[in-house]
């Protein structure tokens, strides 16, 4: 028998069955690697994975469920698309059947995720392109905003604007936010070799020293926005989630 | 008139609805899109302190009684500006129209403005219709949708070539204050709906207009507010920062009043309660004693008494020429006797 979710919800920390538990671990890291492209962050730490079932032959059930069903069908694509891309490619993975559930856009969403479609073939005739250029975008505010993080931690141990301008990727610490501004450098192409500046503006330039202090500045705004954005999205679907505790 | 700590405070309400998504309003065969717009908004409501929250039903349709007692009464909302969202692809009716909303301002007209709309997909009928609005309800200001749905197009923006002769109208007509909805939406597809280029784009081309961005563009603050700087004539509509994230998220609160206090300034900012997603009362209560948390803000500007004043009313009654009682002025708003007896002192 095939695994589903079923109607039940926040199971996804829950192992299914022992047999599989190592598979589903090796899954779920996977979904971890699914950033909800807005707010730059894991949709497995935001909540937005409801359950994963992993059946004994290698078939992966996954449900997603984001913060209203109003949320923007685009970035609801993207992440469904994103999670059932990530999961496909691993071993001992026969099929993925990843499900957006309660959305406005749901079905559509869901029958172009699971014919592999892309984001035109959900919404036929509505879009004038793919998502390309609006991931972009918010690829380049998430590096700005965790660039400005690593550089501020920097500056608070003494750092000159001087210092700090001049350093390059092999300078920087070893941490987990320096992995993601790396990985995002990666895939907007721009130069994230050992030699290649620390700290870029978001169109790949090199920050200069007299200008640190306003880059710094309107990074402290972006991440603000996102960080009250994922905030907010928190917030609704704690909310979501109660309320329907209470309803049942 | 909002009293607190021995000040008096002039409350204009900028951003208020009187809707009905109650479902026998709802459009058949649009029962999914009218239910799920109006437990979204519901969801907002749960934001705020548990309570103020409604029961659903009650949320779908309120009485005018609520509506007299939630803004006036117990809110002490000088005057509200109605801003009307159509949506009648979903409601039959519409959600709430500027013709509902002037019942309203027809009992209550030294206490209430109604703000038309325009869609540029309307062409010259929808020209018509606003010059007739404007007559009929004496408008001041529009609210614009930019990301509403109509017969299979998804959406427009202000800088659409078909939006240009509605954004003169308005010149012509008086209608200085263009309210511009940028927030939590509906469809935007592979557009991004919230952002904020176009308003950037005509703000420049209309200087004689006052371009007032809801919501604050929430989630994209940065891009308003870097906009804004660039642009004399744009505003922060604050509807939905107090009322999402004054309760349920106080430190980004805080962080976004500062970085709006910083960026955009007290003279550009205007309160709005959302009502009815939020009442009035706890959002002005809330915004009187709120102040920066801790140290970490100490290089964004003050909330001062002076700032109350101007985002809870000056500022709106300033964009709708409202007059505000002498004792609800600034000092230097004041006869200019008193100033120059001030200055003579001083000098002294």
């Amino acid at each position: 028998m095939r695994p589903h979710c079923g109607s039940s919800r926040n199971r996804a920390a829950r192992p299914t069955r022992e047999l599989a538990g190592s598979l589903r671990e090796r899954v779920l890291d996977a979904l971890a690697t699914v950033y909800d492209p807005e707010l730059d962050e894991p949709i497995t730490e935001l909540g937005f994975v409801t359950c994963c079932e992993v059946g004994a032959d290698g078939d992966v059930a996954v449900r997603l469920r984001l913060p209203t069903s109003q949320c923007a069908p685009n970035f609801a694509f993207l992440m469904a698309a994103d999670a059932r891309d990530a999961v496909r490619g691993l071993p001992g993975v026969r099929t993925v059947g990843v499900v957006l559930e309660d959305h406005m856009t749901d079905d559509e969403v869901n029958a172009a995720v699971a014919r592999d479609g892309r984001f035109a073939d959900a919404f036929p005739g509505e879009t004038r392109g793919e998502l390309h250029a609006l991931r972009d975008v918010f690829r380049r505010k998430a590096l700005v905003a965790r660039q400005a993080g690593v550089c501020q931690a920097l500056l608070v141990t003494g750092a000159t604007p001087e210092a700090v301008t001049s350093l390059r990727v092999v300078d920087l610490p070893e941490d987990a936010e320096v992995r993601r501004c790396l990985h995002l450098r990666a895939a907007l192409g721009i130069a994230c070799d050992a030699d290649a500046a620390a700290f870029v503006l978001a169109d790949g330039r090199p920050v200069a020293a007299a200008e640190l202090e306003r880059w710094l500045r309107m990074a402290r705004l972006v991440r603000t926005s996102l960080e009250s954005n994922g905030g907010l999205c928190r917030a609704l679907l704690e909310r979501r989630s109660g309320l329907e505790e209470v309803a049942v | 008139m909002y009293e607190a700590n021995g000040e008096k405070y002039f409350v204009m309400d900028g951003h208020i609805h009187f809707w009905d998504a109650s479902p026998a309003n709802w459009v058949q065969g649009q029962e999914k899109y009218a239910k799920g717009w109006i437990e979204c908004f519901h969801a907002y409501q749960s934001l705020g302190p548990p309570e103020t929250h409604w029961p659903l039903e009650k949320f779908q349709k309120y009485s005018e009684e609520d509506f007299v007692h939630d803004v006036f009464e117990e809110g002490k909302v000088d005057v509200g500006v109605f801003q009307p969202t159509y949506l009648k692809s979903w409601y039959s009716t519409g959600f709430n129209t500027t013709e509902v909303n002037a019942r309203l301002v027809e009992k209550y007209p030294d206490k209430l403005l109604v703000n038309g709309r325009w869609d540029p997909r309307d062409g010259e009928a929808g020209l018509r219709e606003l010059e007739e609005d404007a007559e009929r309800y004496g408008l001041k200001g529009v609210k614009l949708y930019t990301a509403e749905w109509r017969d299979g197009s998804r959406g427009w923006k202000l800088t659409d070539r078909e939006a240009e002769p509605f954004l003169a109208k308005c010149e012509e007509l008086g209608i200085t204050n263009v309210h511009v909805h940028k927030g939590p939406t509906i469809w935007p597809l592979d557009k991004d709906a919230f952002d904020v280029a176009d308003v950037d784009h005509v703000a420049t081309d209309h200087p004689d207009l006052n371009f007032i961005v809801e919501h604050v563009g929430l989630p994209r603050i940065e891009d308003f507010c870097f906009m804004a700087t660039q642009e004399p004539n744009v505003y922060a509509g604050l509807a939905v920062v107090t009322g999402a994230l004054m309760h349920a998220r106080p430190r980004f609160f805080a962080k976004v009043m500062g970085e709006l206090l910083f960026w955009v300034g007290e003279d550009k900012m205007l309160f709005g309660s959302d009502y009815a997603i939020w009442e009035p009362r706890w959002q002005l209560d809330g915004l009187m004693a709120w102040d920066y948390p801790d140290d970490d803000y100490s290089d964004y500007p003050r909330w001062t008494t002076t700032a109350k004043k101007k985002v809870f009313g000056l500022n709106a009654a300033k964009l709708y020429g409202v007059d505000v009682p002498a004792e609800l002025r600034l000092p230097d708003e004041t006869p200019a006797a008193r100033d120059d007896a001030q200055l003579v002192e001083d000098s002294a």
